[in-house]
């Protein structure tokens, strides 16, 4: 269980902090954390405690897959990307055509959360279409 | 002078037969622990005893460990009715891995604004190569872990 020690203030922070469905478990040498943070800066806070342990993430010993719990009544989603535009996609994955774009900074209208990577937009113009979630954050 | 020699005989007859008609619960609750040590799977459960009443709590592993835990305290001489009120801890989720195909698509879609990125994907584990930089490093990690693959080989190089 060596993955277990290695990483255990991290998996301590996430039960502090609030983590809900919180599972930790090692299996053939890499441990498994799933849960959900009550806020995005609480997921922040435990990568950065995850960049503590493993400067570049190269132990190949951690999968955290943390999302940010959200409020049902969430409609608004703000665009963050790095500096450009956000495509959004006919369908979720980006080999599909792109059928609009949404502006860096944009608050844009969230339809629904269909899965945990695409997320169902609309903007201003009315495009409807699929923006990579990672970009997306919420406006409550 | 033989009498002397049956003196500590007679006070060691004399004082089983004496607990030998009703063990005290705390001798009872001893043999009870004792006799759950032995198994590690009822190795944690706690004991109390009360006129004979066994009361048994904690939790264990299983329901198999349930009952192991009460068939083990009803053996014991001076029990008469054992109250089981173990536990049984709730299972871990197993973990999901997914597949490659899905997990192929999203690494495509995660890595696709890191142009200096390769990622290749065998059996639920992703494979990184080349370079990226330092302040990129943790949304791309962020993305792929969200993949829920089974492991990720990070070999790139941090500008």
């Amino acid at each position: 269980m060596a993955a277990t020690e290695k990483y255990k203030a991290l998996t301590d922070a996430a039960s502090a902090a609030g983590v809900t469905d919180l599972q930790v478990r090692e299996q053939d040498g890499v441990l498994y954390i799933d849960g959900t943070a009550p806020s995005g800066a609480v997921k922040d806070q435990l990568w950065q405690k995850y960049g503590q342990i493993d400067p570049n993430f190269t132990g190949g010993d951690l999968i955290m897959n943390i999302k940010v719990g959200m409020d049902a009544a969430v409609t608004q989603v703000k665009v963050v990307t790095e500096s450009s535009n956000l495509n959004i996609r006919k369908g979720p994955g980006t080999d599909q055509p792109i059928v609009g774009k949404a502006a860096h900074g944009e608050t844009i209208t969230l339809v629904s959360r269909s899965n945990d990577q695409w997320w169902l937009v609309r903007t201003a113009d009315g495009e409807e279409g699929y923006a990579y979630a990672q970009y997306l954050e919420p406006v409550q | 002078m033989k009498i002397l020699k049956l003196l500590p005989a007679l006070v060691l007859v004399a004082g089983l037969s004496f607990t030998g008609c009703k063990p005290k619960d705390a001798d009872v609750k001893a043999s009870i622990e004792k006799s759950l040590k032995e198994d590690p799977s009822t190795a944690g459960v706690m004991v109390m005893v009360d006129k004979g009443v066994a009361t048994l709590s904690g939790e264990v592993a299983d329901e198999t460990a349930r009952t192991t835990a009460e068939t083990k305290a009803k053996a014991v001489k001076g029990v008469e009715t054992v109250q089981n009120n173990t536990t049984t801890v709730p299972a871990a989720a197993p973990v999901t891995i997914t597949a490659d195909d899905p997990l192929s698509g999203g690494v495509r879609d995660a890595t696709k604004d890191y142009p200096g990125v390769n990622a290749t994907v065998n059996d639920g584990v992703i494979t990184l190569t080349g370079e990226i930089s330092k302040a990129s490093l943790p949304n791309l990690m962020m993305a792929l872990n969200s993949l829920k693959p089974r492991k990720i080989e990070n070999n790139l190089t941090i500008k």
